[in-house]
């Protein structure tokens, strides 16, 4: 009972996470075709950056404009596990060098290059979609938060990085794939993943382990450690004179969200089939911040939601008018950030009722609204 | 007077294009019945087929493509007018792509599995192609791709309707070579999969074949915009040929610059393969003159097929709207399905794939096509040198190329 | 690779090499400036920096066609008045956007960067709906276009001396006004301690209405210029976003002249980087060392003592 306190603080909290659970375990897969079913796993890949937003961004006050990156590094391990097994001797027959990735012949490689010899192995690559990613928000973080960066500098880095990989990636073709990207994938140890039976089954897989992610991510949020990531968002000189590590426990918690995003990169491909740099840029990046803001930065269930909402819009919309999508998504957006700072979920909280936003707005929106999680954060 | 059969081809040939081997019964007043023409479940009734059109209508490729939706709706509704396929009005679902491979993926899956189009005409990038391919392969759907690319590609399930590498390459260089007995070549394109096969391509060529030298070989990243110490290189390393295939924004800059550096078409020999009507509106007559494009279509192509592709053309989408060799592309893959489908007498993909091999078509804008078994279109090469109003003259015009997607010594 | 050339071909290029880096510097330089003034003074993250850019473009390409329709002997000199409406046009803009949006956040500098790149999307799409998909290009005067021919093997683009030209007036002007201006005093105040110029009665309110709305004329400049050396699409400004703000950043946020330091070394090591290396690997390089340098530099080359707010 007390993990299950620790877990849910609220009874609304742990509601409206059964509700969601409910809808992604059973009311989908029943409503909706395999095929729609497929992009709702897709759009629920998301979730894992987006749940590692609501620990990094609305919970710490610190803003990854390129967790593109570690979804992109994540995804791009499990592309070269599968791209491997797709590019055997026998199916590869027509190459000037049979049994490489075909993008590799294409680009006069008559070798595997070393860095994909170890993606051979499942375990490895398993390993490699977290410690990866994790590995690379460790170094970022640590020589950054301990020379005090954050704010608004962490935000243009971070967005920096994402450019960074995405043109590295492109530049070295042979090696990656380029703007293509990883293409084609097959089978997973011998199952077709691209059959309607194996979609399913990810789909489960994907779901449960996002409400896996969730639930840790709000047994960090509720034990100590989360009032403390709170204190240094809010107070941060204060929580450092208090004997804090303040640089490590940033560190740690942008090494966590990292993984989580690996996590969702990775299942993002066994959905798909493929994975390519313009997952990773600036642009896709700043959508993943932008589910988080509209679900509501601050609750991991609202973030999700968010998530989903803005795919099913942004697929529906886009079918029907892709013109006024765009408008739609900017406008939503500034109204988001404008009125609503605690996204969808803050409606249901006591300070985002609709009364007490009307409140505010009538009061030409004082200042550092008393819920805006980033009002005293400096810019550095 | 033998009225009949005439009448209804120069009908046909009202429409711009006439297929050649056009089944006599597809004239007839009753159309066959659903259940002989579908067994597949495909979306087609007994007055109507549904297609899919995928292509960017936002983001960046919305540039490109914009071109091809127009010829392919062109295509589309001439067939329309002059009685449909198997008796059958061509319904259209459009979807946007929007520059995201992923959604491109995506929106082809529900083409081919919600909607159970009879074909799809779409995409434009190489990516785009790569991210959709699988689903085609594994929903079995059929793709109409216009564009000219890399080649090293042959699927049961994608007719590609623009040139590959090679085809738009060797004939390219040689002519270039011979004409301006050029022995130094200089290599720039975009940082993608198709100008780096394409140069791989042209360096063996010219290496191999021509016994000349590439003196610099160099790919920059899509939407860069600062060529100036590329343009220095070129300066002291003074190649004979500039071969170019820079693409999309990127194109505006590099031609620019060019120009502003000094380096026009009077005093350089620029051979591009990334520049058609299209780019040119961007870029600016005044940047180009001068300049050779390697190309299977130009506007300016002085046949009667074309005269009247060009009027319609211009009568559905404004005397401004010009057409560059890709949506000529476009425009074929509407009349090559409709051929396809007739000769099979069915909808159903098999029996397409079946009767595509060795098909032909008279009268398109760019002459007589036809159809190879690895599903590329024989073509001939035409060079073109740009003029100041954005027009090219053609100053060259090649045999029929036989596609080779996977040349033998070039990979 | 310089052993096959005589010792004057290697001047020119030298020569022609050292200005392809200046040119790269004012473009920078001109992205930057007007960003400087926006984040660096008032410590708002305008994510629709590179739209402005992009409106200045448009407002140009909307003179030029005006012009051949309506004036045509005017065709040689609507240009430098295009630039002077350009910044106007973006100035106006800038000042509206402050008023309804900017101005209700500056206390959340992260919420800035979102709400602006709502802006930038909904702008994007004007720009689509107005002017349609495709990349425009004005029609340049002649005298913009070729090159001074130095001597033989030793072009310099007009354009190029253009451009750089324009930044550094930009700057000095700037600068001026900044430091010699009692709108500049102001807003330095405003910048080192609001509450207490607030007290001393400068209508701190006002002050920033009129910082950003410069900032967004000086980006319609750079908009204005960057006609002479590309095109203009719908998402062009995009592309300028990411140099923009690392321009500034490096510079040291706060600092006029950390921004035109910054811009001159990025600028540089771009193009010779690019000369040494190839294409897209030495724009990798360039921003991979930008990069490090501020992990170990976060405050920028030129930090400066005061960043209260």
């Amino acid at each position: 009972m007390a993990f299950f306190r620790t877990l849910f603080k609220t009874r609304g909290e742990a509601v409206s996470f059964a509700c969601f659970a409910l809808l992604v375990l059973v009311i989908l897969p029943l409503a909706l075709p395999v095929f729609r079913l497929n992009l709702v796993g897709k759009y629920l890949s998301y979730g894992f950056v987006v749940i590692g937003l609501v620990l990094l961004w609305g919970r710490c006050g610190i803003l990854s404009l390129g967790q593109g990156v570690f979804f992109g590094l994540g995804g791009y391990c499990m592309a070269m596990f599968l791209k491997l097994e797709a590019s055997d001797p026998v199916t590869t027959a027509i190459q000037s060098t049979p049994g490489i990735p075909d993008f590799m012949d294409w680009n006069q490689l008559t070798a595997l290059p070393k860095f994909w010899e170890p993606f051979h192995s499942f375990p490895f690559t398993v390993l490699a979609i977290f410690v990866v990613p994790g590995l690379v928000a460790f170094l970022i973080g640590w020589a950054m938060f301990r020379r005090r960066v954050g704010g608004v500098y962490f935000a243009i880095i971070t967005q920096a990085i994402a450019l960074i990989l995405s043109l590295g990636i492109d530049g070295n073709q042979g090696y990656t794939g380029g703007r293509n990207g990883i293409t084609d994938l097959r089978t997973l140890m011998g199952w077709d993943i691209r059959s309607e039976h194996a979609q399913q089954v990810l789909y489960f897989i994907c779901v449960l382990l996002l409400l896996g992610s969730a639930l840790f991510a709000k047994y960090i949020i509720n034990t100590r450690f989360g009032r403390v990531l709170m204190a240094v968002r809010d107070q941060e000189e204060r929580v450092r004179f208090s004997g804090y590590d303040v640089a490590m426990i940033r560190t740690f918690t942008f090494t966590v969200a990292a993984m989580l995003a690996g996590l969702g990169g990775a299942l993002f491909v066994l959905q798909v089939g493929f994975m390519s740099p313009s997952l990773i840029g600036i642009v896709p990046s700043i959508e993943l911040v932008i589910f988080a803001a509209v679900g509501g930065r601050l609750s991991v269930v609202g973030a999700m939601v968010g998530c989903l909402l803005v795919n099913f819009s942004k697929s529906a919309f886009s079918e029907a008018y892709p013109d006024l999508w765009l408008y739609l998504m900017g406008g939503t957006f500034i109204a988001v950030v404008m009125f609503f700072p605690d996204g969808l979920a803050g409606l249901f909280t006591k300070s985002g009722t609709i009364k007490t936003r009307a409140t505010a707005l009538l009061s030409r929106f004082r200042p550092a609204s008393p819920s805006t999680p980033n009002a005293s954060q400096p810019a550095k | 007077m033998i009225r009949t059969t005439p009448s209804s081809l120069s009908r046909l040939g009202h429409a711009a294009l006439a297929v050649a081997l056009l089944a006599a019964g597809s004239l007839q007043a009753a159309p066959p019945p659903t259940s002989e023409v579908n067994t597949t479940g495909l979306a087609v009734t007994d007055t109507t087929v549904t297609v899919g059109q995928l292509h960017s209508a936002t983001g960046t490729m919305a540039i490109s493509e914009t071109g091809s939706i127009q010829a392919e709706q062109l295509a589309i509704d001439q067939i329309n007018a002059a009685g449909g396929v198997l008796g059958r009005q061509i319904k259209v679902i459009k979807e946007d792509g929007a520059s995201d491979w992923p959604t491109f993926a995506e929106k082809a899956k529900k083409l081919l599995v919600s909607d159970k189009v009879g074909t799809v005409f779409g995409c434009w990038t190489s990516a785009s192609r790569k991210a959709v391919l699988p689903v085609f392969e594994k929903e079995n759907g059929m793709l109409y791709y216009p564009t000219f690319y890399e080649g090293l590609e042959q699927s049961k399930n994608v007719i590609y309707t623009g040139q590959e590498a090679t085809q738009q390459i060797l004939a390219g260089i040689d002519w270039i070579a011979k004409e301006k007995k050029a022995k130094t070549f200089y290599l720039v394109g975009s940082d993608y999969i198709w100008p780096r096969t394409s140069m791989k391509i042209a360096r063996k060529h010219i290496e191999n074949v021509l016994k000349g030298t590439v003196v610099g070989e160099e790919f920059y990243a899509l939407g860069s915009t600062s060529f100036g110490s590329l343009i220095n290189k070129i300066k002291l390393k003074k190649p004979d040929v500039i071969y170019a295939a820079v693409v999309g924004g990127s194109n505006v800059s590099f031609y620019k610059q060019l120009a502003a550096a000094g380096i026009n078409g009077t005093k350089q020999t620029l051979l591009t393969i990334s520049v058609t009507e299209d780019e040119v509106l961007g870029i600016g007559g005044e940047n180009l003159a001068g300049f050779y494009s390697a190309m299977k279509y130009f506007q300016s192509l002085d046949n009667p097929n074309n005269k009247e592709f060009v009027a319609a053309f211009k009568a559905k989408y404004g005397a401004a709207s010009v057409i560059g060799d890709v949506t000529q592309a476009g425009y074929l893959g509407p009349w090559l399905w409709k051929a396809a489908v007739e000769k099979a007498g069915s909808f159903d993909i098999d029996k397409i794939v079946a009767a595509s091999p060795d098909l032909e078509l008279k009268t398109a804008p760019e002459g007589y096509v036809k159809l190879h078994p690895n599903h590329h279109l024989w073509s001939k090469l035409r060079i073109g040198q740009w003029q100041k109003n954005g027009q090219a003259k053609v100053l060259y015009e090649s045999e029929l190329i036989e596609p080779n997607p996977f040349p033998k010594g070039y990979q | 690779m310089f052993s096959e050339y005589t010792t004057e071909e290697l001047q020119n290029i030298f020569m022609m090499q050292g200005f392809s880096g200046l040119s790269l510097f004012s473009v920078l330089l001109l992205m930057g400036l007007g960003l400087a003034l926006i984040f660096g003074q008032m410590g708002v993250i305008n994510m629709a920096h590179g739209e402005f850019m992009a409106l200045g473009a448009y407002t140009v390409y909307f003179c030029s066609t005006l012009t051949e329709q309506y004036a045509p002997a005017f065709g040689p000199y609507y240009f430098i008045c295009a630039i002077g409406i350009a910044f106007l046009v973006c100035a106006l803009v800038g000042a509206l956007v402050e008023f309804l949006m900017i101005r209700h956040l500056y206390h959340r500098p992260l919420d800035t960067l979102l709400a602006t790149w709502g802006l930038s999307l909904i702008m994007q799409q004007t720009y689509r709906s107005l002017f349609g998909a495709r990349e425009v290009t004005p029609t340049l005067p002649e005298w913009l276009m070729g090159s001074f021919n130095l001597k033989e093997g030793l072009d310099i683009p007009i354009n190029g001396v253009f451009v750089l030209c324009l930044a550094l007036l930009v700057t000095l002007v700037m600068i001026l006004f900044m430091y010699k201006s009692k709108f500049g005093l102001r807003l330095r105040a405003t910048v080192q301690n609001r509450k207490m110029s607030s007290a001393v009665g400068i209508n701190t309110g006002k002050v920033d209405r009129l910082a950003f709305s410069l900032g967004c004329g000086i980006a319609g400049i750079a908009g204005a210029a960057f006609t002479t050396i590309g095109s203009t699409g719908p998402d062009s400004g995009s592309r300028y976003i990411v140099d923009a703000f690392l321009v500034v950043v490096f510079g040291g946020a706060a600092n006029m002249l950390g921004c035109v330091a910054s811009a001159f070394g990025i600028a540089q090591a771009q193009s010779i980087l690019e000369f040494f290396l190839e294409g897209t690997k030495g724009k990798v390089a360039t921003l991979l060392v930008i990069v490090i340098a501020l992990m170990f530099r976060p405050q920028g080359l030129f930090p400066s003592k005061v960043r209260g707010h």
